[in-house]
C-alpha cells in the first residue's frame, strides 16, 4: 500500500488488488448461474426422452397407424388416438374461432378510449384475475352452472342443424360443445392481454396521421391501427391455441371422455389431455406406452405452434 | 362516442377554386353511414368486452354462494367423509396444497432466480444463453399433464425415492417445472429494468462482480422478482393435471413428503365427479378456499408490482 502522490501518510487514494479469494467467489457464482440455468435445458431434453423412451414401445407395435385408427381396446391390447387427436384440434380450433373476435374486440374496447380510465382498468383487471382461476374450478363450474344452463340452446342447435353430421346427436350433458366454450373462457384472457399489449404499442403518430386525413375512429382501427398490430396478435393466438390445445382439467370434467369416434360437437367426445388425465393413473402395460405415444404426439402437436409463434412475431413485426 | 369528423367550425372560402373541396358543413352528423357503422362497431366490441367479463363474474358469483355458505371451522378441522356420509371437511387437502406448494417453491425459486441471473448479467448473446432461453420459452409451452407424464416416468415408476411410487415429493417436483418458466422470466426482465449506470457505480468503488448482484442489483429488482415468484405460487398452488398421477390423493393426514398426499385442487376434480351431495359440496367449499387464496395472491402481486421503484 503506497500513495500515488508520496506526499502524505494519509493517502488520498489506495491502489487494491483484488485477493484470490474474491476471484474465487466471482467464479464460484458465476458457475453456481451457469449450472443452475442449464437446469431448464436438462429437463426440457430430459422430458424428451422420458416421454421418447415411454412410448418406443406402442410406436413399435402400432406404427402411424395409432394416428389414423380409433380403437382404444385394453382388452386387446390395440390403440388408436384417432378420437383423441381429432377432439383436440376441433375443440381447440373451434373455441379459438370464438375467442379471437371477443379477445381482440374487448382489447379494441378498453385501448381506444371508448369509455373512461377506471372502467377501462377495471375490465382489464377482470379479465387477468379470470386467468388466475385455477382450470378444475372452471370444470367444475362448467359441470353444475354452465353445462345444464345452456343445455337448451344446444338442443335448439340441434333441431334446427341436425340434418348435418356435426350437430347430429341430441345433447345429453357432456359433451365437445360445452368443452369448446370453457375453453373459450380459459383462452380469453391470453388474448385480451396480448392484443391490449399489442395495441398500446402502436405509435400515436399513426392514428393522428390517420385521423388527420378524415378517418372515423373504427376507420383508424381497422385500416391502421390494427394492421400494425397484426403480428403480434398473431402471435399471441397461437401460443393462446398450444394452451388449448394442452389444457386439461376443464376439458377432461366436461367433455365426457367417449372412446368412440362421433363427427358430431354435441356429442361426448376425448381429448389428447383429457384421456392423460383419465387413464393414466390405473394403466399398465403397454397401455402406458400408448399413453406415452399420445403424449408425445400432443408435445410435438404444442412444440410447433409455439415456435412457429415465436416465428411470426419475430418474422412479421413492422418496424417504425 | 364521437369521431374526428365531427368538429364544428367552417372554412372560410378562399379566393381559389372552391370547387375542388367539398363545401358540406363540417358538423357531426349521426346519420351518416359512417358515423352510423362507428356507433355499431363500437356497440360489437362494448357486447364482446361484456362477454369477456361475464364469466368471471358467473364463476366468483358461484363459488362465493356454493362455496361460502359451507364455510365453517369444522371445514378446516376435519378429514373428508367416507362416500355417502355427511359432514366433513378438507383439513387434509388444505395442508397438502401448502405442502406441495412449498416443496415445489424451495426447488424453482432458487434455480429459477439463478436462471435469471445468469441470463442477464452473465450469458450476454452467447449460444448458450440463447439455447436457455430458447429452452426457457419452448418450457413454458409444455402442456401442465406433460409435466405430470414426465414426473411419472421419472420418479413415480421408477421409485426412486425409498422404494415408494406416488409421493408429495414428486408433485412437488412436478409442480415446480410448471413455475420454473415464470420464475427465470420474470427475474431476467426484472434485472433487465435496472440501470447499467448501478451496476457502473457498484464496479467504480470497488465491489466484485458477487457483491454488485447480490447486494446492488438483485435488491434493486426485489419487487419484480417477487411479483413473479408470488404469481407462480399462485398458479402452482391451482395446478391439478400435474399431480393426479404423481401426488396422487388420500383421504388421511398427510404422512410425511415421500406418501400420497390430498391437496385442493385434486380432490375438487374427484369429487366433482362423485354422485354424492356432500362430496360435491366439499367440491364447492375447496373451490372456494382456492380462488380466495389465488385472488388474494393475485392481488398482493398487483400491490408489489405497484411499489416499483425502477
Amino acid at each position: 500500500m503506497s500513495s500515488d502522490h508520496g506526499l502524505s501518510t494519509d493517502a488520498l487514494f489506495t491502489r487494491r488488488r483484488r485477493p484470490s479469494s474474491e476471484k474465487l467467489l466471482d467464479l464460484g457464482f458465476r458457475q453456481l448461474t451457469l449450472a443452475l440455468a442449464s437446469i431448464v435445458a436438462i429437463v426440457l431434453l430430459a422430458i424428451l426422452v422420458t416421454v421418447f423412451q415411454g412410448s418406443r414401445e406402442a410406436m413399435a407395435s402400432f406404427g402411424l397407424r395409432f394416428v389414423t385408427t380409433s380403437a382404444w381396446d385394453p382388452v386387446n391390447n390395440q390403440y388408436g388416438a384417432l378420437v383423441a387427436i381429432y377432439g383436440t384440434l376441433v375443440t381447440s380450433i373451434l373455441s379459438l374461432a370464438i375467442a379471437v373476435p371477443l379477445g381482440v374486440g374487448t382489447a379494441i374496447f378498453i385501448t381506444e378510449d371508448l369509455i373512461p380510465t377506471r372502467l377501462r382498468d377495471l375490465i382489464g383487471l377482470m379479465v387477468e384475475l379470470l386467468a388466475a382461476i385455477p382450470s378444475v374450478v372452471l370444470g367444475l363450474w362448467a359441470i353444475f352452472v354452465m353445462e345444464p344452463a345452456i343445455r337448451p340452446a344446444l338442443e335448439l342447435l340441434h333441431k334446427l342443424l341436425g340434418w348435418t353430421p356435426f350437430f347430429s346427436t341430441t345433447p345429453q350433458g357432456p359433451g365437445m360443445a360445452p368443452a369448446i366454450l370453457i375453453l373459450v373462457v380459459m383462452v380469453l384472457p391470453i388474448i385480451t392481454a396480448i392484443a391490449r399489449d399489442a395495441l398500446n404499442q402502436v405509435p400515436i403518430e399513426l392514428r393522428q396521421g390517420a385521423y388527420g386525413v378524415g378517418t372515423t375512429r373504427w376507420g383508424a382501427i381497422f385500416a391502421v391501427i390494427l394492421p400494425a398490430a397484426i403480428s403480434s396478435i398473431i402471435g399471441g393466438v397461437m401460443l393462446a391455441l398450444g394452451r388449448a390445445m394442452g389444457e386439461t382439467m376443464a376439458v377432461t370434467m366436461i367433455i365426457g371422455n367417449s372412446l368412440n369416434f362421433d363427427l358430431s360437437l354435441l356429442a361426448p367426445g376425448n381429448t389428447i389431455a383429457s384421456m392423460l388425465a383419465n387413464q393414466f393413473g390405473e394403466a399398465d402395460g403397454i397401455q402406458v406406452s400408448a399413453l406415452m405415444y399420445a403424449a408425445l404426439i400432443l408435445m410435438l402437436l404444442t412444440f410447433t405452434v409455439n415456435v412457429l409463434a415465436q416465428w411470426v412475431v419475430r418474422r412479421l413485426s413492422l418496424k417504425y | 362516442m364521437t369521431s374526428f369528423s365531427n368538429r364544428s367550425g367552417s372554412v372560410s372560402g378562399t379566393d381559389t377554386d372552391t370547387s375542388l373541396f367539398d363545401r358540406r358543413p363540417l358538423t357531426f352528423d349521426a346519420k351518416l353511414k359512417r358515423n352510423r357503422l362507428n356507433g355499431l362497431f363500437t356497440l360489437i366490441s362494448g357486447l364482446f368486452a361484456t362477454l369477456a367479463v361475464l364469466p368471471l363474474v358467473l364463476v366468483l358469483v358461484y363459488v362465493l354462494v356454493q362455496g361460502g355458505r359451507l364455510l365453517s371451522l369444522r371445514l378446516f378441522t376435519e378429514l373428508p367423509p367416507a362416500p355417502g356420509m355427511e359432514g366433513g371437511g378438507i383439513g387434509n387437502a388444505m395442508l397438502g396444497t401448502v405442502l406441495v406448494t412449498l416443496i415445489a417453491a424451495l426447488i424453482a425459486l432458487p434455480v429459477g432466480v439463478a436462471g435469471g441471473v445468469y441470463l442477464s448479467e452473465y450469458a450476454g448473446k452467447s449460444w448458450f444463453g440463447q439455447v436457455v432461453s430458447f429452452g426457457n420459452d419452448v418450457l413454458a409451452g409444455v402442456p401442465s399433464i406433460i409435466s405430470g407424464v414426465f414426473v411419472y416416468g421419472l420418479i413415480v415408476a421408477s421409485r426412486v425415492f425409498f422404494g415408494q411410487s406416488y409421493s408429495a415429493m414428486a408433485g412437488g417436483i412436478a409442480l415446480s417445472v410448471l413455475m420454473l418458466p415464470t420464475v427465470i422470466k420474470t427475474t431476467y426482465e426484472g434485472l433487465k429494468l435496472v440501470p447499467n449506470e448501478l451496476r457502473l457505480g457498484a464496479y467504480g468503488v470497488g465491489a466484485s462482480r458477487f457483491v454488485t448482484i447480490t447486494q446492488v442489483v438483485i435488491p434493486a429488482a426485489l419487487t419484480p422478482i417477487s411479483t413473479g415468484a408470488v404469481l407462480a405460487i399462485a398458479r402452482a398452488a391451482g395446478e391439478t393435471a400435474p399431480l393426479i398421477f404423481t401426488a396422487l390423493f388420500s383421504a388421511f393426514w398427510p404422512d410425511g413428503i415421500f406418501n400420497p398426499i390430498a391437496t385442493m385442487s385434486v380432490l375438487i376434480f374427484n369429487f366433482a365427479i362423485m354422485p354424492y351431495q356432500a362430496q360435491n359440496e366439499l367440491a364447492w367449499a375447496a373451490s372456494f378456499v382456492l380462488v380466495m387464496m389465488i385472488l388474494a395472491a393475485n392481488l398482493l402481486a398487483r400491490w408489489l408490482g405497484g411499489l416499483s421503484k425502477i
